[in-house]
């Protein structure tokens, strides 16, 4: 057949930078500047109020914001530091959320030992589904990860494992009470939220020094340009896996989180939607822009709160023509925009 | 051995929606290097549009055609719209932006027409092809249209001077450009082309799985799969890897007995990551060379 004779040139497939990326170091690494540390401690000061004012609805939203925030750290270390693409973080989150249910409710595990080990399980499960991704690139990786997201409530409902995982049905988790006596001062809500925060604050900071160490300049040297940084001695193949191990890890854990604060899994929970909320979360609150996290996740918790009150039904909608804004005014989201400003101002 | 053979022709007649999708795939990724993540839900959204016509009272074989040139219009008119401002655009925000039409699609089809399943007839009927034959009516039909739509393509890309140019447009877009070719334009055809083609697809399938928003999400992985596996660059491959994805899912589902009606998605996760790694351009496709 003619049509199949068709190839690639070298002008058709010329170059293409893998993504939107903030310019200069401290752009990429965060909260730098006098400027960054006094938002940083406000932030906190906040943050450490809020639980004791909000109702305590508006607590647990809140604590489900922080949760959201941390995925999309990791999917921001891996697609803003490391440049690769994933449509697929819900599985990992997934991963994370099951491995809290299963040693909670079935093991009879205390939550906070389901941490760490939701932390090293999606590492592996990440390393491992990122060795045979390091061979794809761009829109082949989206793609593999596309059918991850896609599959992996299907793999979640697996008869062998039903005995673990309840099936269809799930798992309930039992909300934990604080601990140490501190359940005089903080009742079960105000207690996950503090919980989520110093784990969230502890994985940010994490983030920060990763990015900033050696590892995380090989990081952003392949993602800028794979063949340089090859040439300059980088094994590509290995961080390029290690950084979606990594990455995976930081959305486990926030499942891990999810789940304990959600108090239920099931598959339909995980399913392409979760990832596509990722994501959405990433590109909004800036791509490569850490602190962007916090800004993208409380665009995903809130928004379609607002989109539903305006219309029902319509949250989708609302989702899909932000984001077409967003590339289309501000391709590096609100980080970009508030570097913009804060840049206007500083002059 | 009834049962194989039974599967087999099963398996060939889901494979022909698969191929179908398959081949908007391809005809996006002709014209833009890029796989459009949207492709399911925009066929799904023109599936709604047949289903819409068809509640009005209009027949049958007046829809289908009606159908496929909204479609067509439609496609072309995202892609001027949406996509040709961001020509250039790194590769995430093109990712993006068929995130973004994927949700929108979604959420419209679920608003307009709410998420309770519909039926679609048939229009080849129900039963089976001829007493006792193993294939219905409808199955056959699927196929037949596939074949017809793969002919109608290969005729258009050999025989006509627009297939031409869109050939050349993808092919070399820079010496197409020099020698008049309007290489933006061919890229919308594109675009109405695989949207069509896709609400063909949409409008085939629908009587088989039932109408819903989240249709089409399935059957776009396995149309990834067959478009992955007979080659990105080839029709004719997508729509034998179409075959072959329909017909693996229905052995797999039928003999391994872990996998049953179940893991049946996880198998196109499994078959899209095995070409890729294994023979990344696919049964027919050419080998993408990138000029550094």
């Amino acid at each position: 057949m003619a049509m199949s004779d068709e190839t690639m040139t070298g002008a058709a497939a010329g170059p293409k930078k893998a993504a939107p990326v903030p310019k200069g170091r401290a752009a990429a690494t965060g909260t730098n500047s006098a400027l960054g540390q006094g938002v940083f401690l406000a932030l906190l000061a906040v943050a450490v109020v809020l639980p004791f004012v909000l109702s305590g609805f508006k607590v647990f939203q809140m604590t489900q914001l922080m949760v959201y925030a941390i995925a999309i750290l990791g999917l921001n270390l891996l697609t803003g530091i490391n440049g690769q693409f994933s449509l697929g973080h819900g599985a990992f989150y997934a991963v994370g959320a099951y491995t809290a249910a299963i040693m909670m409710e079935n093991l009879g595990i205390g939550y906070g030992w389901t941490l760490p080990v939701a932390g090293i399980l999606c590492f592996v499960v990440g390393f491992l589904f990122g060795l045979p991704a390091l061979r794809l690139e761009g829109i082949y990786l989206a793609l593999a990860t596309f059918a991850l997201a896609v599959a992996t409530p299907q793999f979640l409902k697996l008869t062998p494992f039903e005995e673990y995982t309840g099936g269809v049905q799930g798992i309930v988790i039992i909300k934990p009470d604080a601990p140490f006596g501190l359940d005089a001062v903080l009742n079960a809500d105000q207690w996950l939220y503090f919980f989520t925060l110093v784990v969230g604050l502890f994985l940010y900071w994490l983030a920060r020094n990763l990015v900033r160490s050696r590892t995380g300049r090989a990081l952003m040297a392949i993602r800028d340009n794979p063949i340089a940084a090859r040439s300059m001695g980088v094994n590509t193949s290995v961080y390029k896996a290690t950084a979606f191990g990594i990455s995976a890890m930081f959305t486990g854990v926030a499942g891990c989180l999810g789940a304990i604060v959600i108090q239920f899994v099931a598959p339909d929970s995980f399913t392409f939607a979760l990832s596509v909320l990722i994501l959405v979360g990433l590109v909004i609150g800036g791509v490569g822009w850490l602190p962007g996290a916090l800004l993208g996740a409380a665009f995903v918790v809130f928004i379609p709160n607002v989109a539903e009150e305006i219309s029902k039904g319509l949250a989708g909608a609302f989702y899909g023509f932000f984001l077409i804004a967003v590339i289309y005014l501000a391709p590096q989201g609100a980080g970009g925009l508030l570097r913009a400003l804060a840049a206007k101002l500083s002059r | 051995m009834e049962l194989f053979l039974q599967q087999i022709v099963a398996g060939v007649a889901t494979g022909a929606i698969y191929a179908c999708v398959a081949l908007a795939v391809v005809m996006i990724y002709q014209a833009i290097h890029h796989l459009n993540f949207a492709q399911g839900e925009m066929a799904m959204f023109s599936t709604y549009i047949a289903w819409q016509m068809l509640q009005w009272g209009l027949p049958y074989w007046l829809v289908f055609p009606l159908v496929i040139a909204i479609s067509f219009v439609g496609g072309f008119a995202i892609e001027r719209i949406v996509f040709k401002p961001i020509e250039n655009a790194p590769v995430l925000s093109h990712i993006v932006i068929f995130i973004a039409l994927f949700a929108i699609f979604n959420s419209f089809a679920g608003f307009i027409w709410d998420f309770t399943i519909k039926s679609v007839p048939s229009p080849f009927g129900e039963g089976p092809l001829w007493a006792g034959a193993m294939i219905g009516k409808h199955q056959a039909g699927m196929i037949g249209v596939t074949l017809v739509v793969l002919a109608l393509l290969w005729g258009f890309f050999t025989f006509t001077r627009v297939g031409l140019a869109m050939r050349a447009a993808a092919v070399n877009p820079e010496s197409a450009r020099l020698v008049g070719i309007r290489v933006s334009m061919m890229t919308a055809l594109g675009w109405g082309m695989a949207s069509a083609i896709g609400a063909v697809a949409g409008m085939l399938i629908a009587p088989v799985v039932f109408l819903e928003p989240n249709m089409m999400l399935s059957i776009l992985l396995y149309g990834f799969a067959g478009a992955v596996l007979g080659g990105l660059t080839s029709p004719l491959g997508a729509v034998i890897g179409g075959f072959i994805v329909g017909v693996v899912e229905n052995l797999a589902g039928t003999y391994i007995p872990v996998i049953g009606g179940e893991l049946k998605l996880p198998i196109a996760l499994f078959l899209i990551v095995a070409v890729l790694l294994v023979k990344p351009a696919g049964l027919l496709g050419r080998r993408v060379v990138q000029r550094v």
